[in-house]
């Protein structure tokens, strides 16, 4: 697929999402992945860096795309707004690691990610920030997606209530993702 | 944690939806411009015969202005708040005010006599006019960068510069209201210093609270 098609779909599906399609928004992120690898993996060379944190430069972008996604203009092209929050986070971890380099990210869309698995990871940045979650927060995080239950079976499973199940969730990821500005000071 | 499973947990956690920008925008600013309209009004009050006083050329202009500034920089910061979107024509637009302030003060000069610029420039109330600005300022910076929080700005000191310059030329366009002291010279020298220093106080607060 050419990369403005391929960004067609990606914006047909991020309205979808925003509609409250949760599948055509969980394909979006599953589509936008390895593209995101790929893509922290070139940064992570051109910088002169190892390419084993590649894979929570990943993390760390999805968790931005997520919890920003309202700044995306549905009228407008997702592309430049992708790539955009894809430089950011890779400039913040660089910055974090010491490096600062100016980053050309122009053919997101086009990035070939094809033979781009994801690496087995023991322990990534993101476990660490769950470990420093409250216990209520890392609990549904936790059900939700390592054990893979939705928010109704963590509701049953955790004796809690829909609505704080969901409210415990997105606070959680909201603190994973401050967690990672944090580090950096 | 697999990427997969961060993947589950973003999916489901899109239920709930968040706010659409704008609308996030507009809740945050408005309440910030009417507490700074509502202190003005409560603190300092409308100038004696302002409307009887809109003939004279010097007082529209310094209130057009100001009220230019504020839209331009109310639209910087809408932009700014967006990833991937440029910002580039905004702020030669935005070029327009100095342009438009350097043009008044040169017909300043040639109306009036050299003997009376600097009573001009430094009018009656120039500390008061730097303390004021400032003042009538500060909830809408607030306002503006709990705005710009909900948004994702990718330079986040540029972005806080944003909200000051807008939160600057609110409490400017306010201050105009009540301020004696229409000539262009004053504005440029006062104003722009005053407004300067609400930027300047952006930048530092977004530099540090606009991260994301």
């Amino acid at each position: 697929m050419r990369g403005d098609e391929r960004e067609k779909e990606w914006a047909l599906l991020m309205r979808a999402g925003n509609a409250g399609d949760t599948d055509s928004y969980r394909r979006l992120l599953v589509q936008l992945t390895p593209v995101l690898r790929a893509v922290a993996r070139r940064g992570l060379a051109s910088a002169g860096m190892a390419d084993t944190d590649a894979e929570d430069v990943v993390q760390e972008t999805l968790l931005a795309i997520h919890l920003k996604r309202q700044s995306w203009d549905e009228a407008a092209p997702i592309g430049p707004w992708l790539r955009a929050i894809a430089r950011h986070k890779m400039i913040d971890t660089l910055r974090r690691r010491g490096r600062r380099i100016d980053l050309p990210l122009d053919d997101f869309a086009e990035v070939l990610a094809g033979g781009e698995s994801e690496p087995n990871m023991l322990v990534g940045d993101v476990d660490r920030h769950l470990e420093c979650l409250p216990a209520g927060q890392r609990n549904v995080v936790r059900a939700v997606a390592v054990d893979g239950a939705s928010t109704g079976e963590a509701a049953a499973r955790l004796s809690m209530t829909n609505g704080a199940v969901r409210v415990a969730l997105h606070r959680g990821l909201a603190t994973l993702a401050a967690k990672f500005n944090m580090e950096e000071t | 944690m697999k990427t997969g499973d961060l993947i589950r947990a973003l999916a489901a956690d899109s239920e709930v939806r968040p706010m659409p920008l704008g609308r996030a925008l507009a809740l945050a600013l408005i309440p910030g411009v009417a507490i700074a309209l509502g202190l003005h009004l409560a603190i300092l009050g409308l100038r004696p015969h302002l409307l009887t006083l809109l003939g004279e050329p010097r007082l529209p202009f310094k209130l057009c202005l100001t009220f230019l500034l504020a839209a331009l920089s109310c639209a910087l910061v809408a932009r700014i708040a967006r990833p991937g979107v440029s910002i580039r024509r905004m702020t030669f637009l935005l070029a327009i005010v100095p342009a438009l302030l350097a043009a008044a003060i040169l017909a300043e000069l040639l109306a009036v006599p050299a003997a009376e610029w600097g009573q001009r420039l430094v009018g009656t109330n120039a500390i008061f006019c730097l303390k004021t600005i400032p003042f009538l300022a500060a909830a809408p910076l607030v306002a503006a960068l709990l705005a710009l929080r909900q948004g994702a700005p990718e330079h986040p000191a540029l972005a806080g510069a944003a909200a000051g310059l807008f939160a600057g030329a609110i409490g400017a366009h306010l201050y105009a209201t009540h301020c004696p002291d229409d000539s262009p010279l004053f504005v440029a020298a006062w104003y722009t210093l005053a407004i300067t220093f609400v930027v300047g106080t952006g930048a530092l607060a977004g530099s540090r609270c606009l991260r994301w």
